[in-house]
């Protein structure tokens, strides 16, 4: 075994000492305990001793030299040992450096399937390798949440084999928790993508080429029902269900609908609509013009941007406008962020990237987080009245019905045919009572059939 | 625990140190107690008050006000086979006698290569929320927390005072038994009557839960109880650890606890720079870092020279239950 020998510290305070002299040279047999070299500080004069018997294999700090304490100075290979460790031709720093860098080893439980980390395979290979790679493609938010998460989370994600970016967090400010990595762990490897309704996309089943059979054990799918069978559930409808339940349960829903006079946004959105379109290609439906109108009335009700807590009513901050998206096996309800500070256009641009990203099961974790107040444009298919679920969290739930002409009696007892909308609201009546409600909608109503039949997006 | 009988009686700290310093000189010769006012006046809290009509003068002695004699005598006499237990009158107070503690007393055994020991118990009261103000409301545990060599114990419950004071006693090494003083006639439990032992280095989990580890020690544990419970009516279960001695550490019952609830929040009285939270955050950080879902969070004293008379100050100082209670929600909820 080769055995280093460095400068030793002559004193308390001494930082560096001179080789005065080498007492052996190089090949010669030293004792344990016998001085081989004198070494001198601007303190002191000394002989060092051999810490072992052995041969002094290498001299590689030369006569008057002064380095630092610490510093190699020799080697002596021990009697009756290999001498394995320390090539001759290596540069005098060189035991040093490999003792600094060569055992760069993973840290276990932190080295993520998806963040491979290239090892420093030998001393002197490019450390700068060495970085966490993180593979493109996923959104902002879902790499906040892998560099945010913690050391348990990670650790837990790796065991379970769970992709942490594809988590909705209940944790503050959304963060994974090591328990809802648990939690999709339970709910089966699926889990791990689409936590919640309403959080992420599930990949649409591609349709069934040859006529449906029942699967082993009388089975279907959502996609495909076959009566008869069993459709076992995957996360989005489990995730589904005990959202729905879990708000129906906690939430004392109370209910009230308007009717909306929307005849002059209805003129406006017609006179846009080609331009839009044309301009953006994307279509312009009535929703981002409801939405306008939804924020604006929450700026009047803040009480209605809110949410139960133990502690008390937390009164959100930001306007996240949650949208819901039916999608064939599932439910999707991502959020147009800070909707209030949107103009129309830019909350239809917002919307219509939303609806795109959500058929085509783009959404990411951030799209689906953070939603505060809920619309659902549920009158597509004709819906005339719907009582809806709030989304849990909120205080509230509004819905856009179908749109139809009716003879209206007006103000001056004349009969006009109208285009009218029922707009039904849905409250978590701990959070608002009857009156803020009422008034909310009555302030919706207002701005809906004040808006347009002109103005700018 | 050792109980010797199963019978118990409900005692303040105050009657639990009184009681166990009483069995101790009763039934061993070799225990001295020594102080300011532990003689005649019978201590400051009245614990030792009339031990010296029935010990006698040279068994509970009165000495001058001059701490480093105190503890430098006590280690003579420790080192030549009596068993003393001296006072300090105030753990502000302890100050003149480090060298005695540090230098002397916890270096015996090393120094003399095992032929000496140091079988010596100091006791002194501490702590703050009783208007003391500047010298009479410290905290001393970090400054001899750094020394190898001696043991640091503060029970908050007087059973747990009985049992440690009973083990520090019996320890063949320097043991500094600290006694928070608004616990003193504060705080009643039942202590089980007779000799008993509980071991020093052991902590104590005195509510269990699955959320969040608490750990604490002395008046603070009583407090984040307090805190804990209120919590558990809000549906958040915390784990409550009692350090009841602060060296030896009881690594197990903290890391168990930690890999259990992933999270930890240690709450002390004293500064926070440098103080215990410190040295169970970094065995923590070192022995569960993967284990741990939230940053461990200290709740502790700020760097303020010393606690103000000022109830402002003091309040400010200190770490209320609902500040307490805050700090665990908000751990909770991370």
């Amino acid at each position: 075994m080769a055995t280093t020998i460095t400068m030793p510290q002559l004193g308390e305070t001494v930082t560096e000492g001179t080789v005065e002299r080498w007492l052996k040279k190089a090949g010669d047999t030293v004792e344990k305990y016998e001085a081989f070299v004198e070494v001198s500080t601007d303190k002191v004069n000394s002989e060092v001793p051999a810490p072992v018997t052995g041969t002094l294999r290498e001299i590689l700090v030369q006569e008057g030299t002064t380095v630092a304490t610490g510093t190699p100075i020799a080697v002596i290979d021990e009697v009756g040992a290999a001498t394995a460790e320390h090539t001759a031709s290596a540069p005098p720093q060189g035991k040093a450096e490999m003792a600094g860098s060569a055992n760069v080893e993973p840290v276990p439980g932190f080295n993520l399937p998806e963040m491979p980390v290239k090892h420093v395979a030998a001393a002197g290979a490019p450390v700068s390798n060495g970085h966490v790679t993180v593979p493109s493609g996923n959104g902002a938010a879902a790499e906040a949440a892998l560099r945010g998460a913690s050391p348990a989370v990670r650790k837990l994600a790796r065991e379970h084999h769970i992709d942490i970016r594809t988590l909705r967090g209940s944790g503050a400010n959304g963060r994974v928790t090591a328990e809802d990595v648990l939690t999709a762990s339970r709910m089966g490897p699926a889990a791990a993508v689409g936590q919640a309704i309403i959080s992420a996309p599930q990949t649409p089943q591609a349709p069934p080429k040859a006529p449906a059979t029942p699967g082993p054990g009388g089975t279907s799918t959502y996609g495909e029902p076959i009566p008869g069978t069993l459709i076992p559930l995957n996360s989005a409808r489990r995730i589904i269900a005990e959202r729905m339940v879990e708000s129906k349960h906690t939430a004392p829903h109370a209910w009230s609908m308007v009717e909306v006079d929307v005849t002059n946004v209805w003129k406006w959105r017609a006179r846009e609509k080609d331009r839009f379109e044309r301009d953006t290609g994307y279509k312009l439906t009535l929703l981002p013009f409801f939405i306008r109108a939804v924020v604006e009335s929450l700026a009047v009700f803040p009480l209605m941007n809110a949410k139960f807590t133990a502690e008390g009513i937390f009164v959100e901050k930001d306007v996240n406008v949650g949208i819901a998206i039916g999608l064939p096996t599932n439910l999707v309800v991502p959020v147009v962020k800070n909707a209030d500070k949107l103009s129309i256009k830019g909350i239809a641009l917002a919307c219509a990237d939303l609806i795109d990203r959500a058929r085509r099961s783009k959404l990411s974790a951030d799209d689906l987080q953070g939603g505060t107040f809920t619309v659902n444009n549920n009158g597509a298919n004709g819906s005339y009245a719907s009582a809806p679920i709030i989304n849990g969290g909120q205080a509230g739930i509004v819905t856009m019905e179908t749109v139809v002409k009716k003879p209206v009696v007006t103000a001056d007892d004349a009969i006009a045919i109208r285009q009218i909308m029922n707009v039904c609201l849905s409250l978590d009546h701990r959070v608002v009572d009857g009156y803020v409600a009422s008034g909310f909608l009555a302030d919706l109503k207002k701005r809906l059939e004040t808006m347009g039949p002109a103005g700018v997006l | 625990m050792a109980v010797a009988e199963k019978t118990s009686e409900i005692l303040n700290n105050v009657e639990a140190v009184r009681q166990t310093l009483y069995e101790a000189m009763k039934n061993d010769e070799r225990n001295v107690i020594l102080g300011e006012d532990v003689g005649a006046r019978g201590n400051v809290f009245l614990i030792t008050k009339d031990f010296v009509k029935e010990f006698g003068a040279r068994r509970v002695i009165d000495t001058p006000i001059a701490e480093a004699s105190i503890v430098g005598i006590a280690v003579g006499m420790a080192m030549e086979g009596l068993r003393p237990i001296a006072e300090i009158q105030f753990a502000d107070f302890i100050y003149p006698a480090f060298n005695q503690i540090v230098g002397e007393a916890a270096k015996t055994r090393y120094r003399s290569n095992g032929e000496y020991t140091c079988p010596l118990v100091i006791r002194t009261p501490y702590g703050g929320g009783v208007r003391g103000a500047l010298s009479h409301s410290v905290s001393i545990e970090a400054l001899f927390y750094h020394v190898p060599g001696l043991k640091i114990v503060a029970p908050a419950f007087p059973a747990d005072v009985k049992g440690l004071l009973n083990a520090a006693i019996d320890d063949p090494d320097p043991v500094l038994f600290l006694e928070h003083k608004k616990t003193y006639r504060l705080i009643k439990g039942e202590v089980p009557t007779g000799h008993y032992t509980i071991p020093i280095g052991k902590a104590d989990v005195k509510k269990s839960g699955n959320r969040l580890t608490v750990v604490s020690y002395g008046l603070y544990v009583h407090w984040a109880l307090e805190a804990a419970n209120a919590l558990e009516q809000e549906g958040m279960s915390v784990e409550v650890i009692d350090l009841r001695s602060i060296r030896p550490m009881d690594r197990e019952t903290i890391l168990a606890s930690v890999r259990k609830t992933r999270k930890l929040l240690v709450i002390h009285e004293d500064n926070k720079f440098g103080g215990i939270g410190a040295e169970i955050s970094a065995m923590v950080a070192e022995e569960a870092l993967f284990e741990l879902d939230a940053p461990i969070r200290r709740l502790a004293a700020p760097d303020v020279p010393a606690m103000g008379y000022a109830l402002p100050l003091e309040e400010e100082y200190m770490s209320s239950p609902a500040e307490m209670a805050d700090a665990m929600r908000e751990m909770v909820r991370f």
